[in-house]
């Protein structure tokens, strides 16, 4: 039954490492501003369809 | 619904004669349909996506930012700044939807300088890294100016630096939260088996991992409350914090000696849990509005520079360099920073965020202006009397209530029930352990240390935290922005409120005109609104919108006398419209008031008087707060009014007139030397002074974002006739906090029943606290929000 001394150990550490990610992030300043990250996400898509109106240009051929 | 007649970008109602149709759009006017213009040609047409008609209306703003040449200001305004990249962050009050920030977000799309911008919505900043040598931080202004998002540059920002948050409060709940999860899985084995051969084995490992865990949030997370109960023995004021510091260091030292002597388990569980508890009140007792400040003096009214004049040259100046004798250009919208002389002709300024009084006063030539005035109309140059730091305005600030902060000891609620509850408490530790000493020295010392963990008053104080929090949110829904939550009970003890007339209780927003004199024609009418139409005076523009429709006559000549006013002639009809003397009236010379006098055809018809409407309300406010409050109204005017306000307000209420800012100051004093409980509400600078020395101060702002005076309480004028509610409920939330701290005291005479007859095993505690503290949770939140929806406030 010794395996108890590995598991919860890797249990802790598991949860260690997630602590550590959480401590980086607020550090980073991600809890700082709570609302516009949220807006923010949905933004990417409307910029693709605006920028429909590119001229494809072909390089000529070097001979 | 006629949605045709709203500005495709700023949602105004369009007036018929200004319409202009573009792209099949409607716009109100010239600058909205450019921003439209702008956003279209550079394919960001999706800014009108995300929200209907989001925009704003630039204003002209020309030369307004030239200071942002001047190498020396515009270092002090940028946060870094080297080789060729600078970063900025801009306060823009405008912000206020999701179109914001995805146009804010694209800018580098208007101008390819930019690098990358990023808006923090809750702040209302938008944070600039751009090339500069590509582009300018005036040319980036501009272009936000010109895109209807004018940022707010203030004299504040001058001093200003990178800001650090303090986080140090989410990092301890963190610590906590992680310790309290983790001690608790590993606790559970050995309260359900306690005496099986399998758990036996291990339990040593288990023991010394939970002590292991417990240490940070014993020695970071609950550091906080050491300190406090150090400071509280130091000062002879009894806080809640001392028993909670007592709980929690008893609760270690014996849950460690019960580890090492191999007695048990230990109380770590609730030891984690209870500080876990504790920080997490704490976090939701605190809402800030960040886009809101609290603290503001006159530096966040005044611009950074201003545009002096050497030897015919135009020149930006940071505020602080200027010195008697120099001569200043004040552009239209522009801010008189210092005491000075006027040297042209003549010059409207408004004085509202002052005085709070809304109408623009004329100066001439040669007359003293004072510092805070706001231009309107065409440029106007002057000479300087007095330095800034020196100028009448500021000088009210080097009054005390500015200098030291102020730290009144105010006592809390839970603070003036800890002073009893530490000694009754320290005194049931001593007659357990008095009592079992005569049996049991090893009982003893057991149900002593149990009687202070049990009783360690968590639930107590979780109360305030919690139920003010809750308070503070839904005020928070009415637009009533409180600085702390002390600010909810220090409104409950009020008992005396000063209003502050003009601007608190008159809106800035409108202004009724009157007419007095000889009741005038038709016709009549139809001149004097022709005439006004060619004037540009704002007076002349407020009289011209106000008065009925009529046809429009041909005029055969018109002319303005500066400062003065206006004659004009049609078809053989003269008519002068102006000040008395310009009019030829000696009469009503001794009131002070805001009017325009009348004539036609060489005979005085009579004047139309300008004045401050009342808030819708106002009447019923004062009714509803005259039963219970003592009421006075301070007042800077004259007492022109005083009749008219005489009728609409109860008969208690107390009228004083000709108010100064420092008088009004010392009447609040005066009445807190009485052993009253003030608050005082109002909104202009003039305030300031007595906002800061009440026991509450309110200050009412028509738009939140841009002015308000340092204060408790910033209120939102649409909710001025709400402040009787606000106190009511107030009131109930003191009294919710009573009922659940009898509660808590319920619980705690349980936990003490089982702790001094020796038998407070850690399974008892680590239910008892988390039970408590989730009972006190929900009783306080459901009670105050039940109690807001009585007041109808949610």
């Amino acid at each position: 039954m010794s395996v108890i001394y590995l598991l919860i150990s890797v249990s802790i550490v598991v949860a260690i490492v997630f602590f550590i990610a959480f401590i980086t992030a607020v550090k980073k300043g991600q809890y700082d501003d709570d609302y516009t990250p949220s807006v923010r996400m949905l933004f990417d898509d409307e910029l693709k369809t605006t920028k429909q109106k590119q001229i494809k240009t072909t390089p000529e051929k070097q001979v | 619904m006629d949605t045709s007649q709203s500005c495709f970008h700023c949602g105004l109602e369009i007036k018929q004669s200004d319409l202009i149709v573009f792209d099949s759009k409607n716009f109100c006017c010239k600058g909205c349909q450019t921003v439209y213009e702008i956003f279209s040609t550079n394919d960001l047409g999706c800014y009108y996506d995300f929200e209907n008609s989001p925009g704003a209306t630039p204003l002209d703003i020309e030369g307004k930012y030239d200071f942002l040449d001047n190498e020396k200001i515009l270092e002090k305004l940028l946060e870094f700044h080297e080789d060729s990249i600078a970063v900025v962050s801009l306060t823009i009050p405008h912000i206020h939807c999701s179109s914001c920030i995805w146009i804010l977000e694209n800018l580098q799309r208007l101008e390819s300088g930019i690098r990358t911008s990023m808006v923090n919505f809750n702040e209302k900043t938008v944070r600039i890294t751009y090339n500069s040598e590509e582009v300018s931080l005036k040319k980036i202004v501009n272009l936000l100016s010109a895109i209807g998002y004018e940022p707010y540059i203030s004299l504040e920002n001058y001093e200003t630096g990178v800001k650090n948050e303090d986080r140090s409060l989410t990092y301890k709940l963190g610590v906590a939260f992680f310790c309290f999860g983790n001690i608790m899985l590993l606790s559970f084995p050995e309260y359900f088996e306690a005496n099986e051969f399998w758990i036996d084995q291990y339990k040593g490992f288990f023991r010394w991992l939970i002590f292991a865990l417990a240490l940070p949030t014993f020695f970071y997370s609950a550091s906080g409350y050491y300190v406090s109960a150090y400071k509280s023995i130091r000062t002879g004021m009894l806080n809640i914090d001392i028993p909670i510091a007592l709980g929690i260091v008893v609760m270690f030292v014996r849950s460690t000696v019960d580890i090492i002597m191999g007695h048990g388990q230990g109380f770590f569980d609730s030891l984690a849990g209870l500080i876990f508890f504790m920080l997490l009140g704490k976090m939701f007792q605190i809402k800030t509005y960040n886009f809101l400040s609290f603290e503001r003096d006159f530096k966040s009214y005044f611009p950074i520079a201003v545009t002096k004049l050497n030897n015919g040259i135009e020149e930006s100046v940071p505020i602080y360099d200027i010195i008697k004798g120099d001569r200043l250009l004040i552009r239209n919208q522009e801010l008189i920073p210092v005491d000075g002389i006027l040297l042209s002709a003549e010059a409207t300024l408004d004085y509202s965020f002052v005085t709070g009084e809304a109408n623009a006063i004329v100066k001439n030539s040669g007359d003293k202006v004072f510092a805070g005035g706001k231009q309107m109309g065409q440029l106007i140059e002057m000479q300087v009397l007095e330095s800034v730091s020196q100028s009448y305005l500021t000088q009210l600030w080097s009054n005390d209530v500015f200098q030291k902060k102020v730290n009144q000891h105010f006592k809390t609620i839970t603070d003036q029930i800890s002073r009893y509850f530490t000694p009754i408490l320290l005194l049931i530790a001593f007659a357990g352990f008095g009592y079992w000493i005569f049996f049991d020295v090893n009982t003893a010392f057991n149900v002593f240390t149990a009687v202070l963990i049990v009783a360690c008053p968590c639930a107590l104080a979780l109360t305030a935290p919690f139920t003010f929090g809750n308070i503070l949110r839904i005020l928070g829904k009415k637009k009533m922005y409180l600085k702390n939550a002390l600010v909810i009970e220090q409104l409950a003890k009020v008992d005396t409120l000063v209003f502050d007339k003009t601007g608190t209780i008159t809106t800035t927003e409108k202004s009724t005109i009157d007419y007095r004199g000889t009741t005038l024609s038709i016709e009549q009418e139809q001149l004097i609104k022709n005439s006004l139409r060619a004037s540009n005076h704002p007076l002349s523009r407020m009289l011209y919108a106000e008065m009925p429709e009529v046809d429009f006559l041909k005029m055969d000549s018109f002319e303005e006398f500066v400062g003065k006013g206006i004659e004009a002639h049609f078809q053989g009809n003269k008519i002068i419209l102006g000040s008395p003397t310009f009019v030829g009236t000696v009469q009503s010379q001794t009131i002070a008031e805001t009017s325009i006098h009348i004539s036609i055809n060489e005979v005085y018809l009579g004047k139309f008087v300008f004045k401050n409407a009342y808030r819708e309300g106002v009447s019923e406010l004062f009714k509803a707060l005259s039963l219970k409050y003592q009421l006075h109204i301070l007042s800077g005017d004259n007492d022109g009014e005083r009749e008219f306000l005489e009728k609409l307000l109860p008969s208690n209420t107390n009228l004083i007139f000709n108010q100064k800012p420092e008088q009004k100051l010392t009447f609040i004093k005066n009445l807190q030397e009485q052993g009253k409980n003030v608050m005082m509400i109002g909104d202009g600078l003039n305030d300031a002074g007595a906002l800061a020395q009440s026991n509450v101060g309110i200050s009412i702002s028509e738009n939140v974002n841009v002015f308000s005076p340092a204060c408790d309480a910033i209120l939102d004028a649409t909710e001025f006739q709400n402040i009787s509610a606000f106190l009511k409920l107030s009131k109930k939330a003191i009294r919710t906090i009573k009922m659940s701290f009898a509660l808590s005291l319920l619980y705690n005479v349980v936990g003490l029943s089982f702790a001094v007859t020796g038998n407070l095993l850690p399974l008892v505690a680590a239910i008892i606290m988390p039970l408590s503290t989730v009972t006190i949770v929900s009783f306080v939140t459901i009670m105050s929000t039940r109690y807001a929806n009585k007041l109808k406030l949610k």
